[in-house]
């Protein structure tokens, strides 16, 4: 059953179409990820399903409930945690849960267990009454999980759950994503512009200037590539590239100053390749595929590194400033 | 029965953030303190023989409450752009609750702050020596009840409509002093050139001031001597009042609507 489908989403804005024309299904119970980089259109795609936005044209349906027309039944089925903070801090973490819960009609006599159990699950509910502004950023994230799970929506949106995190807090925030995938049937839509974190997802959608380019598990999308990656470095870079290119026929591509290949079986290919090469080899590397060539395959263009830091750095200030 | 429930929890969560902010607290009680040592003990001195044929300070005072309502009411829906600001808006936004239970519960939240202020300003009054009556404070705190909502939807409206708190403060700040002194909270509006009398007749605070200064000088003045003073009957005030706020508020939902 598809509790997610997605008809022909369009966002313009003025000058810039930030959603161009996309269409997908996501299954009940998989972790759906979306990913790309930051102006890819992600947020935005959030942002319309959670009927925040509307759609310039195109529609989607979540359990069965048009985001046009029905927002009010689409918001009873959906969780979601933002890309940026959006607690309030000036109350406890069980207060800001207690208003969500109100918020979404849950009654009185639910609404203690429900915070207690979301509470526990993020490992918060010794600190349930402490104000939300002495919390760390990855409490704050878990609180926001739990926040996002009270009313036990059908769908949990998870924009960028990560970002700005340190790598152990992060860790920490997938092992409370699968935990839920394990217990609950619960759909997981997130995106993520962290290529090892699009790894824990069952499909993957890449996104690229506001278009799906493809759409599938990461085991076929690395399967794309057709194999291992080998790098090779050389002080005589431009002869070994065109032997390369004379023995084997295969595209050499370029980068910071490393040249690469797709062979379909490197382990075998490594020695063939020390016989034939004439040219001085400064250094090799043999490894099989990752979501980044695949996204480089795609697209022509890594996702933009040096952006996605800076934005991070922003994101990392302000979710510092949160503390108002 | 939802809906309220909804207002009421948006109303529960300002209230909460009030009285967590000391400072807020504390300018609360200081402001009334303030203009209570100003007007009773300076300008009293200077200005008690007015020629209305009443005490300069009683035809001020409800002038005085309102701008300080008036003040507290915007203050407080600030609140709104510092949610948008720091992300919660967006918790409230995609919660499955009417607009308007958003909208109301909001202005709610100011109106209960401002008529404290307000309240506290009516019981201090025989402290710079304006006499009222108990049953006038209920009624004066009653209709303060009505102003404060009045204003409190107008802050909002300009709240909903605002990306950030600069730029909120710097509206608020254009609109607060002319609002104030074509209210008739300083000088009777019945001798003012006609378009500034139209300006006036579309500031709330008008008829707030108009109708308070009725109720708190209606037992102690003589019938004609408050008639050269006041605009309108009570209850047209009120009445205008009201329908200022449905202006505004429908405004107000419509501004929360809006999904760019």
């Amino acid at each position: 059953m598809n509790v997610i489908e997605v008809k022909n989403l369009t966002k313009k804005y003025k000058n810039l179409t930030a959603v161009n024309n996309v269409s997908f299904d996501v299954r009940q119970g998989e972790i759906f990820g979306f990913l790309g980089p930051n102006g890819a259109g992600k947020s935005t795609t959030i942002s319309m399903l959670a009927t925040l936005i509307s759609p310039t044209s195109g529609t989607a349906f979540i359990n069965g409930f048009n985001i046009n027309s029905q927002r009010d039944d689409v918001r009873k089925s959906i969780g979601l945690v933002f890309q940026d903070p959006s607690l309030d801090d000036r109350l406890t973490a069980r207060e800001n849960l207690c208003f969500h819960a109100q918020l979404y009609r849950i009654p009185k006599s639910q609404c203690d267990p429900r915070v207690e159990a979301v509470l526990k699950l993020v490992d918060l509910w010794e600190r349930r009454d402490s104000i939300v502004r002495t919390f760390s950023g990855g409490m704050k994230r878990r609180l926001e999980i739990a926040r996002g799970l009270i009313h036990q929506p059908k769908v949990l949106f998870l924009d960028e759950p990560t970002l700005g995190l340190d790598p152990q807090t992060r860790f920490n925030i997938w092992e409370y994503i699968l935990k839920l995938k394990r217990e609950s049937e619960m759909t997981i839509f997130m995106t993520t512009h962290y290529m090892n974190e699009a790894e824990y997802c069952d499909r993957i959608a890449i996104i690229d200037h506001g278009q799906i380019v493809a759409l599938d598990t990461p085991a076929n999308l690395k399967k794309m590539i057709g194999g291992d990656i080998i790098s090779l470095a050389s002080a005589d870079k431009e002869k070994l590239k065109a032997e390369l290119q004379e023995r084997y026929q295969k595209e050499i591509k370029e980068e910071d100053g490393v040249l690469k290949i797709e062979v379909t079986d490197g382990q075998k290919f490594l020695p063939q390749l020390f016989n034939d090469m004439t040219t001085k080899i400064d250094s090799i590397e043999l490894r099989e595929p990752t979501l980044e060539d695949v996204f480089l395959r795609l697209t022509g263009h890594q996702i933009r590194k040096e952006e996605a830091s800076e934005k991070d750095l922003m994101r990392r200030q302000a979710r510092r400033r949160g503390g108002h | 029965m939802y809906f309220f429930q909804a207002i009421y929890t948006i109303w529960r969560r300002e209230i909460i953030r009030y009285i967590r902010d000391r400072a807020r607290i504390f300018s609360t009680f200081l402001q009334p303190l303030m203009f209570l040592a100003i007007f009773g003990l300076g300008l009293r001195s200077t200005l008690a023989q007015g020629n209305f044929g009443i005490d300069f300070i009683k035809f001020m005072y409800p002038g005085i409450i309102a701008m300080s309502v008036m003040g507290i009411a915007f203050f407080s829906t600030v609140s709104t752009v510092w949610d948008r600001e720091f992300g919660f808006l967006k918790e409230i936004l995609v919660a499955p609750v009417p607009r308007v239970a958003i909208v109301i519960g909001k202005i709610s939240g100011a109106m209960t702050i401002a008529s404290t202020q307000a309240l506290i300003l009516l019981v201090l009054a025989p402290f710079i020596g304006v006499s009222i009556h108990i049953l006038t404070i209920v009624e004066l705190f009653l209709f303060f009840l009505v102003l404060s909502f009045a204003i409190s939807s107008l802050g909002l409206l300009i709240a909903s409509l605002m990306k950030t708190t600069e730029s909120f403060g710097v509206v608020m700040q254009v609109l607060i002093f002319p609002m104030f002194f074509l209210s008739g909270a300083f000088f009777p509006l019945t001798s003012i050139p006609g378009w500034l009398s139209v300006i006036s007749r579309i500031n709330p605070l008008t008829y707030g001031v108009d109708a308070a200064r009725q109720i708190l000088l209606g037992p102690q003045t003589p019938a004609a001597v408050l008639q050269k003073l006041s605009l309108y009957p009570i209850h047209i005030d009120i009445l205008a009042l009201a329908i200022f706020s449905l202006i505004v508020v429908s405004a107000a939902v419509w501004a929360f609507n809006r999904r760019d």
